[in-house]
């Protein structure tokens, strides 16, 4: 009788770089992967927002109408619908297949900077430098937002959504939890502006990082500060930070041109990952594998 | 529903699969319609056709029982059941279906026996037997009324309680001979054609009864209506025929009356028969002919009396005590008649009856008592003018004309005043400016105005608005006129009802001929519509009033009249010219004027109700990196029931009315607004471009692009500024240098020295920045929101104020200057690089003031996005680690923020376009912006470095001046 072979050990973190896409659409502001990992999208300066084949490296399909370089974009949990959000103000919501815009949503006063389906892509959520996140309907005809959420004092700069909660970062360097099962709105104050916010994979805590080059990690129902996690630069550009997908890692981008991965309990720096020379715009973990995407200027690597 | 094996998981099946058809199988024949049969729930078959259609379903397919007929039901001795067996009921043979809604005898809900009266009592029965009469089965009820069950209801125990008794009437005892006066009376009352009957019947009852004086009676006992449905198809009052009267046969039974009589019934139906006729055998009647044992076939046909119909509705009533449904005409003679006095009623005179209706006497009312001074002859006083005679006099002649005199317009009632009335009478002081549109029209506007309506005016006037106190003045001088007319000639009216006309023709004048009775056009009031000779010669008068002409009232009557009729016309038209005078008074006390210039925003402002706590606090707390509490702040918010429908997820907070956070209105100025959200200047301390921008609510977005909540908040504040600034400068008696700041172009780098050394001395004499905090208490929390970049010339405008404050006019201008001719970095003019704050918070790169750059404004806001193109990041200068200033570091940002200037070209026209919309007019700014636009434009693709260039040696150039200024502050 003998033992199964075991399992080669999957490598926690994503190190060898497996594809580099050039999106050739001027710079990628963000990369984000599908709801299933399979797809990316990559958001372009060029106005245009591009569905690529992970697995392959080809594109799929352009999606373009809108003004203004795309800032954000999320797919919806069918991949059936896209959204994404642009500096012309406008959210478009996408049909996959054909390309076509079925639906533009104005409303934002000013550029828009974040965008992300519910779970069930009934409802569009869009932060915008206007200050506002508006609650956009999927499912009716009517171009008003359902609800604004104007709580937030200077732009939206990030936003996630999870099955009951939004959690918004604002420049205001506050980052806002509006429980809509308890109807509350939970602020914490960072004193930074926020640049991005994350929930972890097990909803309890967030992750925020701001520009004073920190990313903290706060538990989510007390606001106290779990982790901190520093070394990296993030001074004035908006970039991504995410967690890995098994909540082990907070990977930040920098403006030195590295990814740099803590780990999330010790918040040591585990991992400096070279990705180039200019800034690491955005960063994308695969849902469910050790697999990272990240975007600096106008290629997006995938390793 | 067929499904693949892969997919069995994917599909849900729903009822039961169809059996699969072999293919070799033959077709199954159709089912028969003689087998397509329905049964019930009992097993029964249902049928749905057939000569029952809805009756019994007893059969087998129209047949009985089974396919064979009958099967007889075994033999079931019922002997020992005799004792318990009562005789069967129909429903003993009905089934369920019998029973139900749709069956032959269908449930329902009737009265109990508890509740229906079972009181034995004659005269209902006797009613109810009348009308059983007509029933299909006569004496149904009998049989009813013998088996009623000898329970009587909660109402008769109640009235036997109280000393009731079966067959009495209710009501309070009364005398017999009352009684019988009154019924007396009653038949008397007839009238002399039909006494006899009534009269006898009386007299026999008075004969036949002994009553005694002092007995008294019950009350006669009513008939009831019984209120029993017509359910036959006859016609009204036709009982048909009654088989007992016809099958009696008799020579009453000849005729049968087919139309009830009431007392006819009656009689038959306890047997009084009328005629006293013995029954005769065999079969009679007119339903049946002759028969052969008949002896007289005289009456067989019938012959109809007409005395069987009323000729009259509600003829008289029969006599047998049987008081019908309209039957109380006795009580209500009753009560005509008793005040008769019965001691005249032997007296009446044969022929004669009394009189129900008393005479009506006629009242006669004397005449009143005359005073003894009266005089009997009526004089007019004479009208004078209030204005021209002595206070005494007036008060005197007015008191003397009492409610009816004539008073001041103006003294009209509290509700016809005019705001300015109103405003004299309160005591408050006149509103600033001018009282009418026309006033603040330039004097050749008013008059080309004017002009252009005049030839218009030929059928326009002004809709007017009456004032009462005016109209009563009218209408009384016009009845003291029309008086004076009737009562003296031609020259009294002259000598008296000219002075007052002329008053009003004055006033007419004066209130048509103004400048917004000029701007009336388009006449909605025409007071003499019906006679358009009238109303045209109105329309003339009221031109020419318009137009100031004293004697218009003379020239617009027609001379062709009679004295008398223009006399007449003449008042009427200043009468109508007074009512409806041009609304100037009234539309303008309807505006009121902005006391700010925008106007736009409200006094109070919406303020969420939770505030959150002191950021101090909270900065302290994230210092020392103490999250949790110190730093969290828990709001109760209502999203949205969509929304929460949306996420599935049910409404937290069920009918509430409202979204987002609660709010409470609040004055929009009052300091308690800011308090909560106020921040020190060491706000400013926190390392990167950030701001907790505390600021007013509603007014977050100021990152906008396209300056759409900026432009609205700099609308606000930018007046107040310059007004401040202005206010400093000419108090500080250097007025005419503010005009410097639309000059051209100083040289910047010789001159700010020595200015700034000024303002450095000129520091020591001004007040702490708490002060200024506390008055500017906005402007300061906009000073800290470093992020609010696109508010940064706004904010220096404002720091302009407030230095101004220190009595700075030429450094103000200098300033400008600064701004006008480095776009790049203005680091003197910062308010953050002010020496006063900049000196004081060296501690460190986190320290380091949010960098404020006039380059911001034309780029992003909050956290920017990374350069696009590795070539021009590269170029990018690297960020400098503290070596040299704190403020190095953020003129590196600004940096970066002027690289993107040059990257994004078509980005920044656009933004060049915003910032011209927002400073238009405002001269300095354009000229800033000519110069970065030349900038930026000479430059097309390496912008960046022009910008760079620019900034660095700018940087360098004010870090040398702001040394030297520090070493002679020091020294």
């Amino acid at each position: 009788m003998s033992f199964p072979q075991p399992k080669p050990e999957v490598p926690q973190l994503p190190q060898n770089l497996l594809r580099t896409i050039d999106c050739q659409q001027g710079a990628v502001r963000a990369v984000r992967f599908n709801a299933d990992g399979n797809y990316l999208l990559s958001c372009g300066s060029d106005k245009s927002l591009k569905l690529w084949s992970v697995s392959r490296g080809t594109l799929l399909k352009t999606y373009s109408g809108h003004g203004y370089e795309v800032l954000d974009a999320d797919g919806s949990y069918d991949n059936s619908q896209l959204c994404s959000c642009s500096s012309d103000k406008t959210v478009i919501l996408w049909d996959v297949a054909t390309g076509q815009v079925t639906r533009k949503l104005r409303g934002h006063a000013g550029k828009v900077n974040c965008v992300q389906f519910n779970e069930e892509a009934t409802v569009i959520l869009s932060g915008s430098i206007d200050g506002t996140v508006r609650c956009w309907d999927t499912r009716s005809r009517k171009f008003d937002p359902i609800q604004i959420l104007d709580e937030a004092q200077d732009g939206v700069s990030s936003l996630k959504v999870s099955e009951h909660e939004l959690l918004t970062g604002s420049v205001d360097g506050r980052v806002r939890r509006y429980d809509l099962r308890m109807g509350q709105l939970h602020v914490d104050f960072i004193n930074s502006p926020i640049t991005c916010v994350c929930f972890s994979a097990d909803g309890q805590c967030t992750l925020t990082s701001s520009l004073d080059s920190t990313v903290r990690l706060l538990d989510k129902s007390t606001g106290e500060m779990l982790g901190e996690y520093t070394g990296h630069k993030m001074k004035g550009y908006k970039l991504d930070c995410c967690l890995s997908s098994k909540d082990t890692h907070v990977l930040s981008c920098s403006e030195d041109g590295h990814v740099y991965c803590w780990d999330l309990v010790e918040g040591s720096l585990m991992l400096k990952l070279p990705v180039g020379k200019a800034v690491v715009q955005s960063l994308s973990f695969h849902p469910s594998e050790t697999r990272l995407l990240t975007a600096m200027e106008g290629l997006a690597s995938y390793r | 529903m067929a499904s693949d094996s892969d997919s069995d998981g994917d599909f849900v099946t729903f009822g039961t699969p169809l059996e699969p058809l072999e293919e070799d199988e033959p077709l199954r024949k159709p089912v028969p319609l003689y087998e397509q049969t329905v049964k019930d729930e009992k097993g029964r078959y249902q049928r749905f056709h057939g000569a029952f259609t809805g009756g019994f379903s007893a059969g087998y397919f129209n047949t009985v029982g089974t396919k064979e007929g009958w099967t007889p039901a075994t033999f079931v001795s019922s002997r020992q059941q005799k004792a318990g067996r009562q005789n069967a009921r129909p429903e003993d043979f009905m089934d369920e279906e019998d029973l139900g809604d749709h069956g032959i005898a269908p449930r329902q809900i009737t009265t109990t026996a508890d509740f229906a009266s079972g009181r034995k009592d004659v005269i209902r029965d006797k009613a109810r037997a009348i009308t059983s009469l007509s029933a299909p089965i006569p004496g149904d009820t009998v049989l009813e009324d013998l088996v009623a069950p000898a329970r009587s209801s909660m109402g008769v125990e109640l009235l036997r309680k109280m000393g009731w008794k079966d067959g009495q009437g209710v009501g309070p005892r009364v005398k017999r001979r009352l009684c019988k006066q009154r019924a007396d009376s009653a038949t008397r009352a007839f009238g002399s054609a039909s006494p006899p009957n009534g009269s006898s019947e009386s007299q026999d009852e008075e004969d036949g009864e002994f009553v005694p004086e002092n007995v008294t009676f019950a009350p006669k006992d009513v008939t009831p209506i019984d209120f029993t449905p017509k359910v036959d198809l006859h016609g009204l009052g036709y009982r048909g025929l009654n088989p007992l009267a016809a099958l009696r046969g008799g020579p009453g039974a000849g005729h049968i009356n087919l139309f009830t009589m009431d007392s006819d019934r009656t009689n038959s139906l306890f047997g009084e028969d009328r005629k006293g006729q013995r029954r005769r055998g065999g079969v009679a009647g007119q339903g049946f002919g002759v028969g052969a044992m008949e002896d007289d076939d005289e009456d067989i046909y019938h012959r109809d009396i007409m005395s069987n119909y009323d000729t009259v509705l509600g003829g008289e009533e029969p006599g047998n005590g049987l008081y019908g449904w309209t039957a109380p005409q006795q009580y209500n003679r009753k009560k005509k008649d008793h005040s008769k006095d019965a001691a005249y009623l032997g007296k009446i005179l044969e022929g004669f009856t009394l009189a129900s209706d008393k005479l009506e006497t006629k009242t006669i009312f004397p005449p009143p008592n005359l005073p003894r001074d009266f005089r009997p002859v009526h004089y007019f006083r004479p009208v004078v003018d209030l204005s021209s005679v002595s206070p005494m006099v007036a008060q005197a002649l007015q008191t003397s004309r009492g409610h009816m005199a004539q008073e001041e317009p103006s003294k009209g009632g509290r509700h016809q005043l005019d705001s300015a009335q109103r405003r004299e009478l309160l005591g408050e002081a006149t509103l600033q400016g001018p009282s009418s549109v026309f006033d603040l029209l330039k004097v050749e506007d008013r008059e080309r105005l004017s002009s252009l309506r005049r030839p218009s005016s030929d059928t326009s006037s002004g809709p007017r608005q009456p004032t009462p106190g005016e109209a009563r003045a009218a209408v009384v001088a016009a009845g003291v006129a029309a008086a004076a007319a009737r009562a003296s000639a031609q020259k009294a009216l002259s000598s008296r009802f000219a002075p007052h006309a002329e008053q009003q023709q004055q006033e007419a004048l004066s209130v048509w001929s103004g400048p917004t009775a000029q701007a009336q056009t388009g006449q909605t009031f025409k007071p003499f519509e019906r006679t358009p000779h009238k109303q045209a010669r109105y329309d003339l008068y009221i031109d020419q009033l318009k137009q100031g002409d004293r004697d218009a009232l003379e020239l617009s009557l027609d001379p062709t009249m009679t004295e008398w009729e223009r006399g007449r016309e003449r008042d009427e038209f200043v009468r109508a010219a007074l009512l409806y005078k041009p609304s100037s008074s009234s539309l303008s006390c309807r505006f009121t004027r902005g006391k700010q210039d925008d106007g736009v925003e409200a006094d109070t402002v919406e303020v969420t109700r939770d505030q959150e706590n002191d950021v101090d606090d909270k900065q302290a707390a994230v210092k020392m990196k103490m999250f949790g509490k110190l730093t969290r702040d828990t709001f109760e918010w209502h999203p949205d029931n969509l929304l929460c429908k949306r996420f599935n997820i049910p409404d937290p907070y069920p009918g509430s009315g409202f979204v987002g956070m609660p709010k409470v209105k609040r004055d929009k100025f009052s300091v308690f607004n800011f308090l909560t959200v106020s921040e020190s200047p060491t706000a400013s301390a926190s390392p990167a471009p950030q701001g907790v921008k505390p600021s007013e609510p509603g007014k977050r977005s100021r990152w906008d692009v396209s300056g759409q909540a900026g432009d609205k908040e700099r609308k606000e504040k930018d007046p107040v500024s310059e007004f401040l600034s202005v206010a400093r400068i000419e108090a500080s008696g250097s007025g005419p240098e503010a005009s410097t700041t639309d000059g051209p172009t100083t040289d910047p780098t010789v001159e700010p020295d020595t200015e700034q050394k000024e303002e450095e001395e000129e520091e020591e004499s001004r007040p702490s920045m708490d002060l200024f905090k506390a008055i500017f208490a906005s402007s300061s929390d906009e000073k800290s929101s470093s992020s609010s970049e696109g508010e940064s010339e706004e904010e220096e405008e404002k720091e302009e104020g407030v230095r101004s404050k220190a009595g700075t006019g030429p450094q103000i201008s200098n300033q400008l200057n600064v701004n006008t001719t480095q776009p790049a970095p203005p680091v003197s003019t910062t308010p953050s690089q002010h020496p006063d704050i900049l000196f004081k918070t060296p501690s460190g790169p986190a320290a380091a003031p949010p960098p404020r750059d006039q380059e911001m404004e034309e780029e992003e806001f909050g956290p920017r996005l990374p350069p696009p193109s590795s070539t021009l990041t590269e170029r990018r200068p690297s960020p400098t680690p503290s070596a040299k200033d704190d403020k190095h570091k953020k003129k590196c940002k600004e940096k970066h923020k002027a690289k993107k200037h040059g990257k994004h070209k078509k980005d920044k026209k656009q933004k060049k376009k915003h910032k011209r919309h927002k400073h238009k007019g405002k001269q300095k700014k354009t000229k800033k912006e000519e110069s970065s636009d030349s900038s930026s434009e000479g430059s097309d693709g390496n912008g960046q470095e022009d910008g760079e260039e620019g900034g660095g040696v700018s940087t360098e150039e004010l870090l040398r001046r702001l040394k030297s200024i520090r070493g002679k502050n020091l020294q």
